[in-house]
Parts: structure tokens; C-alpha cells; sequence
């Protein structure tokens, strides 16, 4: 795999390749948002307790979801940079941190507003409440340290490492709802027993997921692209595509 | 393991030798319990139920506080990177200067709980649980936090920074430390979280150093 991998180590090849990913991800990600919200928010029936404010969980879920598949890519792209020392790896840890921090946030922030009509608060100390906005700090301590150092790729390999670290409140914040008994729901969609909601209302959902997680990559791809094209900046490839694209 | 002793005995040398580094800590860890009284009113019964967190939130703070000086002085003067490149600069030699950072910072503040628990009027059931919960977890908080202070020994006045890469992972601590308490408290068993609780030390103390040298390769370099 190895050697299968080598050539995109090349800046410029990493860019072209990413570029084709970007125009997949980017638009089965777009059309499966619009899809999946539509059909979600529009075409599912009303929840029999919950009533049309379940259907934030169309925004809610793929979010929070998403939050932490970013923190495990992010991690996952830190140990690729140590192990094989791969700085482009390093470079796609820091482009996913801020899209990870701001689907961390979001799902947060629908969280209260789907808490309040349901549990009459906006916010409470729930187990899995307090892990998501743990995973918000860590986030934000992974960017924090990466923009302290003045070297940016000292600070894009400390901050990998920060990520690493960090992962061990994954499995915490996953199992939250399950060793805590506490305000929310537990989980609607496992991967071994029979989701608890009904199909009509499970699969916008699921696409939803699919459709968030392929747009956070969209995004993270972007965020790469225009980092290889600011480092790299002196050498001719990159030069060449300014002055194609003028 | 003779080079191993020696770095245990070279490091709690130098942390006895200046005294701050062992008194502030601890000074400013019966300052901020000694705020609370003051702060919430000294109603025996708000500040028995506020206790545990209160004594736990003021063990991370102050551990965090004593964190910096880890590295900072062995970076400055370059005897950092000398031990790094020597034959012994192994996980071996981070978990040394960590145990030799705990022996000198957190025993002193187990010694001092039952005082904090007497100030914050800790049922008696409980003050065994403090003191078990404080020798079971610190060694998880030191290299947590050795990790960080590895992190951020390059970066200048790195105070808040530090804090804003480490709390958030000393939160699972501080949850099931103050649990034990509270149980402890209600004479109820609390051997669970006394047990995770060591899970995590053992896990931070045998993953950390790896950790903990990779960040110094970055500051170093």
C-alpha cells in the first residue's frame, strides 16, 4: 500500500488527486443534504410523541455524528503522520479541525434547540451533552495549539499529537448515553439491532449522515488544497495553475 | 535502571532545591478551597455537599499550575535534548521525571487533603475516599498533563494554553473522582470508580510517555 501511496506524497500530485475527490465529494454530498433534508423535513410523517420537532434530528444527528467521525479522521490522519511520516497528513489533520470544531458546535446548538421544546431546558449536564462539549474544547485546543507555534509544521505535527491523545473521549462520549443514565434519548440507529424509528423516517436520516460526512470531507479537502497551494507557493506547478486559472 | 534511579533522584533533587516549585502549588491549593467558604457562605451543609468538587476542581488546577516547570528549565538550558539523544531517552526516562514530579507535587497535596477536608467539613466516611481517589488518579493527571507541558515547552508564556489543551481531558477524572466521593460520603461502596479510576492511570502512565517523547522531538527539533 505503501508504494501504491508514495507518489501522492508529491504535492502536486496530492493536489490533482484531491481535486477529483473534492468534485465527488462535493456534489454526492450537496445533492444528498438537499435530498435527505428535503425528504426529511418535508415528506416524513410526524413523530407520534414528539410531533414536527423531531425533525431537527435530520440537522442534529448527522452533525453530531460527523462531529466526532471528524475528531476520528483527524486522529487518524495524525497517526498516519507520525508513523509514516507524512507531512501532507499532518497538513489534512489542521484542515479538519475547524470543520470539525464548527459540526461540533452546530450539533450542539440544535441540540438545545430541539432540548427546549422537548425537555424545557436549553441546556443540561447530561453525560453526553458534557462529552460533546468536551470534544468542542479539544477541538479548540487543537487549533489553539497549532496556531501558538510560529513554525507551521512543528505545529501541525504537536497538534496531531494533541489529537491522538484526545481520542480516548470518543468511546466516552459514544457510550455516554449507555452508562449514564441520564435526560437524553438513548441511540436511534445502532449498527447490530433494529433501528428503533421507523424506515420512512430512517432513511432520510441515514443519507443525511452519509450526505454531512462526504461535505465535511468536500470541506476538508478544499481547506488542504488551498494549504498545499499557500506552502507550496514558490515551486512552478503551483505557478502554473495561478496562471492557468488568470 | 541504575540511569533510571539516577534521573529519580536527579529530578526530585532539583525540585527540592527550589522550594517554590513544591510550595506554590500547594499554597495556592488552600487558597482557592479557602475561596469557597468565603464565596458561597460557610454553611456546614453547602460546603459539605460542594466539597468533592471543590477539593478535586482546586487538585487539577494546582496540578496544572506545578505542570509547567516539567520540562521548562532541562528545554532552556538544552539538557532536554542531551537526554532525549542519550542511550536512556526512552519512555523509561519521561516516566521517571513524571513520577519524580508527582512524588514531589501530589503526595504533598494527599498529605494536605484531610486538611482541606476538615476546612470544607467533609462527613468522616469520606475523607479515606479523598485520600484513595487523589493516590489512584494523580499519576493519570501527571502525564495527561506531562503530555501537554511536552506540547507546549517550546511555545512561549504558555500558561493558557496549557490549561486549554489539558482540562478537557482531566474531566473523565474529575467525574468519576468526585462520584467515589460522593458515594463515599453516603457510606455507599465505591470501588467502581476507584477502579476505573486506576484503569486510567495505568493507561496514561504506560501510553503517555510515547506521547510525551514525540512532542518533545517537535519542540526540540
Amino acid at each position: 500500500m505503501f508504494k501504491w501511496l508514495h507518489p501522492y506524497a508529491k504535492s502536486e500530485n496530492l493536489y490533482r488527486l484531491s481535486g477529483k475527490f473534492l468534485l465527488w465529494f462535493g456534489w454526492l454530498g450537496f445533492i444528498g443534504a438537499v435530498v435527505g433534508t428535503i425528504w426529511g423535513l418535508g415528506f416524513t410523517p410526524a413523530d407520534y410523541q414528539q410531533g414536527d420537532s423531531f425533525r431537527i434530528i435530520y440537522v442534529h444527528v448527522p452533525m453530531a455524528m460527523m462531529s466526532m467521525g471528524g475528531y476520528l479522521g483527524m486522529a487518524i490522519a495524525a497517526f498516519i503522520g507520525v508513523v509514516w511520516q507524512q507531512k501532507h497528513s499532518d497538513m489534512m489533520v489542521m484542515a479538519i479541525a475547524p470543520i470539525g470544531a464548527i459540526y461540533t458546535f452546530l450539533a450542539l446548538f440544535t441540540g438545545a434547540a430541539w432540548g427546549k421544546p422537548m425537555w424545557g431546558t436549553w441546556w443540561i449536564w447530561d453525560a453526553r451533552l458534557t462529552s460533546e462539549l468536551i470534544l468542542l474544547f479539544l477541538y479548540l485546543g487543537v487549533m489553539a495549539l497549532y496556531n501558538a507555534y510560529s513554525d507551521k509544521r512543528s505545529g501541525a505535527r504537536a497538534a496531531g499529537i494533541l489529537a491522538m491523545v484526545g481520542v480516548i473521549n470518543l468511546p466516552i462520549i459514544h457510550y455516554s448515553v449507555e452508562w449514564w443514565n441520564t435526560l437524553h434519548q438513548g441511540a436511534t440507529i445502532t449498527k447490530f439491532a433494529k433501528p428503533s424509528m421507523d424506515t420512512s423516517m430512517l432513511w432520510p436520516l441515514l443519507i443525511n449522515v452519509l450526505a454531512f460526512g462526504l461535505l465535511l470531507g468536500a470541506l476538508a479537502l478544499m481547506r488542504l488544497r488551498n494549504d498545499l497551494l499557500r506552502t507550496e507557493g514558490h515551486r512552478p506547478w503551483v505557478q502554473k495553475i495561478v496562471e492557468g486559472e488568470n | 535502571m541504575s540511569a533510571w534511579f539516577e534521573t529519580l533522584r536527579r529530578e526530585s533533587l532539583l525540585v527540592l532545591r527550589k522550594k517554590s516549585d513544591v510550595l506554590n502549588p500547594l499554597v495556592f491549593y488552600l487558597l482557592v478551597i479557602s475561596l469557597f467558604p468565603l464565596g458561597v457562605g460557610p454553611a456546614p451543609s453547602i460546603l459539605a455537599r460542594i466539597a468533592p468538587g471543590v477539593i478535586w476542581v482546586a487538585v487539577l488546577l494546582s496540578v496544572m499550575l506545578s505542570l509547567e516547570r516539567l520540562f521548562r528549565d532541562d528545554y532552556r538550558d538544552g539538557s532536554l535534548e542531551q537526554m532525549l539523544l542519550s542511550v536512556n531517552g526512552g519512555a523509561g526516562l519521561i516516566l521517571a521525571k513524571v513520577m519524580a514530579h508527582w512524588l514531589m507535587t501530589c503526595v504533598p497535596i494527599l498529605i494536605l487533603s484531610p486538611l482541606a477536608a476538615l476546612l470544607m467539613g467533609v462527613p468522616d466516611s469520606a475523607v479515606s475516599a479523598i485520600m484513595l481517589t487523589l493516590l489512584v488518579a494523580t499519576p493519570a493527571l501527571n502525564m495527561l498533563g506531562a503530555v501537554g507541558a511536552a506540547l507546549t515547552v517550546g511555545v512561549g508564556r504558555s500558561g493558557v494554553l496549557l490549561s486549554l489543551l489539558i482540562l478537557p481531558l482531566f474531566i473523565p477524572v474529575l467525574i468519576f473522582a468526585t462520584s467515589a466521593i460522593d458515594a463515599a460520603a453516603m457510606t455507599l461502596p465505591y470501588i467502581g470508580q476507584l477502579s476505573l479510576l486506576a484503569a486510567f492511570s495505568a493507561g496514561a502512565i504506560t501510553l503517555a510517555p510515547f506521547a510525551v517523547i514525540a512532542a518533545l522531538r517537535i519542540s526540540v527539533q
